[in-house]
């Protein structure tokens, strides 16, 4: 019998998922580690990790005079939407995660909010921009960023300022974020004026650009948009500039937010890009640290800058602490509420969700600035450029050598 | 100069580069009947090569090739020890796995050390520009030195004793160890030299795009198009096959959305496989 009590209790504390020990709050979620949205996906993951710990640190999140821990279960999705789909069920099913964050990727928020939704598990998004899946009648999906007829927005914006008769070529990444967010700038541009001289799309994997550059050359575009993930992105501009695309203005997605893209040298000169996050506007935050604060804090644990999307991981766990400690509970339901209500303003920006049943969770209030690169004291900076209220930096048009 | 002119003129450039990628994994089908799957890592390798050498020694990108060659050899050779030589003789499915199964590994590897971060090597040579189109010095280059290692892979082929010994290994491996060729010395020889010949084509590559560590995916699989038009286990035929593929694409995109492009390269894939499975320029083999 003893023996019996023993295996018993053996058992127990094998299968009992953290989630029962009743200081700790699980939040699960799958990253990129392999795969092609390894770089931004990770970048992602080091801020929600620095809040994380930050938190830990402090103490954990403190609801009703107790203090939770927070541990986070996650899982390689190697960007793939089945391996999500496996990986958010188990999340759930095996590892008990009271919240969840989303995937990176549009595509891949598609496929966990399936998910999530099913078993009713409220899930923070800050890498899936694509307004769709804000309109199936979700109620615990929240969108802390700038859905994707926000990205270009700046860009056709600056460049009306510049040139109301710009003729535009769009070339764009065949998936649900790039072309939502050329949908939507295809119908700015044309509000603006544009003339929209070329409108195609291109396989995820393509990696030479050459025949679509010269077809966008014979178009007769002097402004370029479109690009998708950081490497078609990143080859596009490079490409765009060996082939001296004659353009006078060039905005890509994704890719020229990220350090890495001052690699390019000249090819990265003039391009600009729609930026969730940059250091240099400054807002004040309610709650969390300041931009300065959090870039600082960054910098210090991983010894790289921080960038757009590790600012927006970083504020999935700031967005669902403040609604735990708005709810004073761990509650799903109250937290969800919490949410619902939540209207602030953090060092990311303004955050608020929609509340009506076809747009539940999309996100209404945020901003994204317009970021270009630019030649300082000799070497490639980011500057902000676009809404002017913004800008650390005047417009550079039209772009050299392009 | 039209728009659909340029695009043939870059497609065939850029396809001079697919032809030698091809190269390399045709010759080891050719002489061993093994489909080596990590063609694709040894692609990818060529690429790091030129980036490490070019950013960490200061080397000019051009100046990599012998190194990336020698390199590309050496890992050919420890690959063929560890995943094919016991393959050798048994039916293809084994060879395929088994190098599979290291490509995982490699690029698992891979990942771990570099994350699937994009580099760049810049590479500085003059381009040429007819009216609107420019056409890059580096996709000049790149396709001045595919010319140049296919007509090496030629004549050593053709024209030395080991190459004839590869050559007669291909044809008949029975009757080549009869008349006294060390036959698995020739099939590691001509398995590192197929590796090599992916390594180059790699680094090539990197000097026309930035890439990533996933980039060799993409150049394993026009490596098949372009083996399957040449010919299986034709390395002359694979340039031929290498061009036609860029043609192929320079003449598709003007005339219809690019994503297009690898639809109808695939169908036409299968096209050649089922008309004519010996390729569209198939020589016989010797």
């Amino acid at each position: 019998m003893k023996r019996l009590g023993l295996a018993a209790t053996a058992a127990v504390l094998l299968v009992a998922p953290a989630a029962f020990a009743e200081d700790n709050i699980v939040v699960g979620m799958t990253l990129s580690q392999t795969g092609s949205l390894n770089v931004d996906s990770l970048a992602q993951q080091r801020g929600a990790d620095m809040w994380r710990d930050q938190v830990n640190a402090a103490g954990g999140i403190k609801v009703g005079g107790k203090s939770y821990t927070v541990k986070f279960v996650t899982y390689d999705d190697q960007s793939q939407g089945s391996r999500v789909q496996q990986l958010y069920t188990r999340l759930i099913v095996q590892d008990h995660a009271q919240f969840l964050f989303g995937p990176y990727s549009s595509g891949l928020v598609a496929t966990a909010a399936v998910i999530s939704e099913q078993y009713g598990k409220l899930m923070v998004i800050t890498g899936g921009a694509e307004p769709k899946t804000y309109e199936l009648g979700n109620k615990y999906l929240f969108q802390a960023i700038t859905p994707a007829d926000g990205y270009l927005k700046g860009a056709v914006d600056a460049l009306h300022s510049k040139d109301p008769h710009a003729k535009v070529a769009f070339v764009y990444s065949d998936d649900p974020f790039s072309k939502a967010v050329i949908e939507a700038a295809e119908g700015q541009s044309k509000e603006a004026g544009f003339e929209v001289v070329m409108n195609e799309s291109y396989g995820p994997s393509t990696t030479d650009f050459g025949p679509v550059i010269n077809k966008v050359i014979s178009s007769g575009a002097d402004a370029f948009m479109g690009g998708g993930h950081y490497p078609d992105s990143a080859t596009l501009a490079r490409q765009l500039y060996d082939q001296k695309a004659n353009l006078k203005w060039e905005s890509l997605l994704v890719a020229p937010g990220d350090s890495k893209f001052a690699t390019l040298g000249p090819a990265a000169l003039g391009v600009s890009t729609g930026s969730q996050w940059e250091l240099s506007v400054k807002f004040t935050p309610q709650f969390g640290p300041s931009g300065a604060e959090f870039a600082k804090a960054f910098k210090d644990k991983y010894n790289i800058d921080a960038d757009y999307h590790s600012a927006s991981g970083y504020t999935a766990g700031m967005v669902l602490q403040h609604a735990i400690e708005q709810a004073a509970s761990v509650d799903p339901e109250k937290v969800t509420a919490a949410l619902n209500k939540m209207d602030v303003t953090t060092f990311f920006g303004h955050i608020k969700f929609a509340t009506d049943p076809g747009h539940h969770g999309l996100q209404v209030a945020h901003d994204m600035v317009l970021a270009q690169w630019q030649m300082k004291d000799g070497n490639l900076v980011r500057n902000v450029v676009w809404p002017k209220a913004a800008a650390s930096a005047d417009l550079l048009f039209p772009i050299p050598s392009h | 100069m039209s728009g659909i002119v340029a695009s043939i003129i870059d497609g065939l450039l850029v396809g001079s580069v697919y032809g030698l990628a091809a190269m390399g994994l045709t010759l080891i089908w050719g002489v061993m009947d093994v489909v080596n799957l990590t063609h694709g890592s040894m692609i990818v390798a060529g690429m790091f090569g030129l980036f490490l050498l070019t950013a960490g020694l200061n080397l000019p990108p051009y100046a990599a090739l012998p190194i990336v060659l020698a390199g590309g050899f050496l890992a050919g050779l420890a690959l063929y020890w560890i995943a094919v030589h016991r393959m050798i003789g048994r039916p293809p499915l084994m060879s395929l796995l088994s190098t599979f199964s290291i490509n995982f590994v490699l690029i698992g590897l891979g990942t771990a050390v570099w994350g699937t971060v994009l580099f760049n090597v810049p590479v500085s040579v003059p381009g040429f520009t007819f009216g609107r189109y420019t056409f890059p010095g580096t996709h000049i280059v790149a396709a001045v030195l595919t010319a140049l290692l296919a007509l090496l892979l030629y004549f050593f082929l053709y024209r030395t004793r080991l190459g004839k010994a590869i050559r007669a290994v291909a044809g008949n491996r029975g009757a080549a160890e009869l008349v006294g060729i060390p036959t698995t010395r020739v099939l590691s020889f001509a398995f590192a030299l197929g590796a090599s010949l992916a390594c180059v084509s790699g680094m090539l590559i990197a000097t026309l795009f930035p890439f990533t560590l996933l980039s060799g995916d993409v150049y394993q699989l026009k490596s098949f198009i372009v083996i399957v038009l040449g010919g299986l286990g034709n390395p002359t035929g694979a340039l031929v096959g290498g061009l036609a593929l860029g043609l192929l694409e320079g003449l598709l995109t003007p005339f219809m959305p690019v994503s297009w492009t690898a639809v109808i390269e695939f169908a036409l894939f299968v096209v050649v496989l089922i008309a004519c499975p010996t390729g569209i320029f198939a020589l016989r083999r010797s």
